[in-house]
């Protein structure tokens, strides 16, 4: 936990006093991830620079797991927080080994633990040991540097760690690749980090949850979902941009807004079935025809099943669109825009329909100010029902 | 021709002379580093300090160095040291001061502000950074500094032998008194071939002390 009380930062300058932290209070639970967001200027690095003394605080107070750290001396305070900035800033003149390893060496570690530690680093970091202790930081990308980077943070294993933009300098392609790797990482490691970033889909992507600042001063600070559902002035409405709806389809899992109430076919069924069962369900074109094991094999037309009559065996089309219950709603809606659908049908890990989530629903959750309660899974798939007639 | 054959038949006297020569400029610079280097270091922690200290090396290195030579006689004759090996030494040590001060200065505080803010951060302390960070990415500019300091002061050590201090100057100084061109052109010729054999040398050594991993970032000035 890292708890902030009233911290504040004046800083004297030649053109006067400049106020870059102003009163600064917020708590940071353990093992989440804060992200501090907000423009350029407005006080992120200064606020995070002052947990771990880089830059002193000019009043206030920073507590870690509920220890006020003042009373801590600098040494000892850093080497128990993890550090990563933009920069990177590895050591030249440091192989990569001596780079993971140069923590655990100032905290006294005997050699054989630390040189183990830095194997399991590049195991963590997805790194080669054998191909890459030995080689100095410039011979690495960008990429694989800043991997490098978060695992000297890590290397003594803190239970903090602060994070000043870390991914801002690597392209957007492997930033998006570090960030999934490092939110794994984070899922086993449940650090306490404070992270500092200008960029909201970064925020909302790694945040559990968001500070947004302005010149100095927090303006708020809840979980992603509810700043983006209910931004609390026009500033930070306006920074969050016009779009922030749509942001939020990727906080939204398919598991959280999936109905389990979905019509199916199977392919023993007649076309005079299949067109009844797509009133039934006010499907407008289409039905999923689904096999023994209730996997999506074809769908069915309404035109089709209106002007032909046989077996919806003989006359299905190709597979149809389906969702995964771990897939957000961006990627739902995108499809449903791409294939002209109002729902999509939704898939277990075993590729078995359970139910299936509606362009409706999508847009009662847009609107509603917070976010409904999760379905539970067990019910999903325990009231997922093959056809109608079970339940009439 | 005629040269050659005068060197050929001083060769043992050329080599004795070449030999003093290199010790002698090798003391002052190296005692010149040891001084140097530390001060260098010092004077990043106060700017005021490092202007004053530049200014001072600075000024030291205007002064002719027979003009140094002059002054340093009669204050060393107290402990009658007025001429030879100890006021040559001294006056290269004074001289040497300013490129390797200046050097270590400027590679010590040209250290990426980045690498200094990440070595604080992991929890450094100031004398673990120097030695784990600053001073070994400083080194190819520091030996570069010291590099210069050698390379200057073989030229001023063989005015030296004019107080007595011995080296290839004495090839030169007799050369003009005895008006015989063979060993003024043998002392000027040597004392150059030395420089760029010993510039050449120290520039090896420049990279051989250049961490590994950062040999493309090597400064050469
Ligand atoms: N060392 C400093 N001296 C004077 N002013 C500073 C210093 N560091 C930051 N500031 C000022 O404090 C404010 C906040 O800076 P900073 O925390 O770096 O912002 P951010 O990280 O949000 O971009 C800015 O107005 C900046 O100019
Ligand atoms: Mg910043």
């Amino acid at each position: 936990m890292i708890r902030l009380d009233n911290l504040t930062k004046v800083f004297d300058t030649p053109k006067g006093a400049v106020t870059a932290a102003d009163h600064i209070s917020m708590e940071v639970p353990s093992g989440e991830i804060c992200i501090l967001l907000g423009p350029s200027g407005c006080g992120k690095t200064t606020s995070l620079k002052m947990i771990n003394r880089i830059i002193r605080p000019t009043s206030g107070k920073v507590f870690i797991n509920g220890e006020d750290t003042s009373s801590l001396d600098t040494q000892a305070l850093r080497r128990n927080i993890g550090y990563v900035i933009q920069q990177i800033g590895l050591f030249p003149n440091m192989t990569i080994e001596e780079n993971i390893t140069v923590v655990p060496k100032l905290l006294g570690w005997d050699k054989a633990k630390y040189r183990e530690r830095a194997r399991e680093m590049m195991r963590m970091i997805a790194l080669e040991p054998d191909a890459f202790l030995k080689r100095y930081p410039s011979e690495l990308s960008g990429g694989q540097q800043q991997r490098i980077g978060v695992a000297r943070a890590l290397a003594a294993d803190p239970p903090v760690m602060l994070m000043d933009e870390p991914f801002g300098a690597i392209d957007p392609i492997n930033r998006a690749v570090i960030q999934d790797e490092f939110l794994k990482m984070q899922q086993d490691l449940k650090k306490t980090i404070m992270f500092v970033s200008h960029d909201i889909d970064e925020a909302i992507k790694m945040g559990d949850r968001i500070a947004i600042f302005r010149a100095g001063k927090l303006v708020q600070y809840s979980e992603p979902d509810e700043l983006l559902a209910a931004p609390k002035n026009d500033f930070v409405e306006s920074f969050l941009g016009e779009d922030r709806a749509l942001k939020r389809l990727n906080l939204v899992k398919v598991r959280d807004l999936a109905s389990d109430e979905i019509g199916l076919v199977r392919p023993d069924d007649s076309l005079e079935t299949a067109l009844k069962r797509i009133e039934e369900y006010g499907y407008q074109n289409s039905i999923v025809m689904v096999n023994d094991k209730r996997q999506p094999v074809g769908i069915i037309n309404a035109a089709v099943a209106r002007t032909t009559s046989g077996h919806c065996r003989d006359h299905f089309m190709s597979v149809p669109v389906v969702v995964s219950l771990d897939d957000d709603l961006r990627k739902v809606a995108s499809l449903m825009f791409a294939n002209d659908m109002t729902w999509v049908a939704c898939v277990d890990d075993d590729g078995r329909i359970v139910g299936q989530i509606t362009q409706r629903a999508i847009t009662h959750h847009l609107g509603s100010r917070y976010r409904t309660h999760s379905r539970d899974q067990a019910t999903l798939d325990a009231a997922a029902s093959l056809s109608p007639a079970d339940k009439e | 021709m005629e040269l050659l054959q005068y060197a050929l038949d001083n060769m043992e006297l050329l080599l004795t002379r070449t030999i003093e020569h290199i010790s002698l400029v090798g003391v002052a610079v190296g005692i010149a580093t040891l001084t140097g280097v530390p001060i260098g270091i010092a004077i990043t922690k106060n700017e005021r300090a490092a202007k004053t200290v530049l200014y001072i090396a600075s000024i030291i290195v205007t002064i002719p160095s027979i003009a140094l030579f002059g002054i340093m006689i009669p204050i060393l004759s107290i402990i009658g040291q007025g001429i030879g090996y100890m006021p040559a030494v001294i006056a290269v040590l004074l001289y040497s001061q300013l490129p390797i001060i200046r050097n270590t200065y400027t590679a010590i505080n040209n250290v990426d502000p980045a690498l200094r803010e990440a070595a604080r951060g992991i929890g450094m302390s100031q004398n673990q950074r120097l030695r784990m960070v600053e001073i070994p990415l400083a080194v190819p500019v520091i030996m570069a500094g010291v590099r210069t300091a050698v390379v200057l002061n073989i030229g001023v050590m063989a005015i030296a032998a004019y107080i007595g201090a011995g080296g290839l100057g004495t090839f030169i100084s007799r050369g003009i008194s005895q008006s015989d061109p063979r060993q003024l052109i043998l002392g000027a010729v040597a004392v150059s071939v030395l420089a760029i054999i010993v510039d050449y040398s120290l520039l090896a050594l420049q990279k051989r002390l250049t961490p590994k991993g950062m040999e493309r970032a090597a400064a050469t000035p």
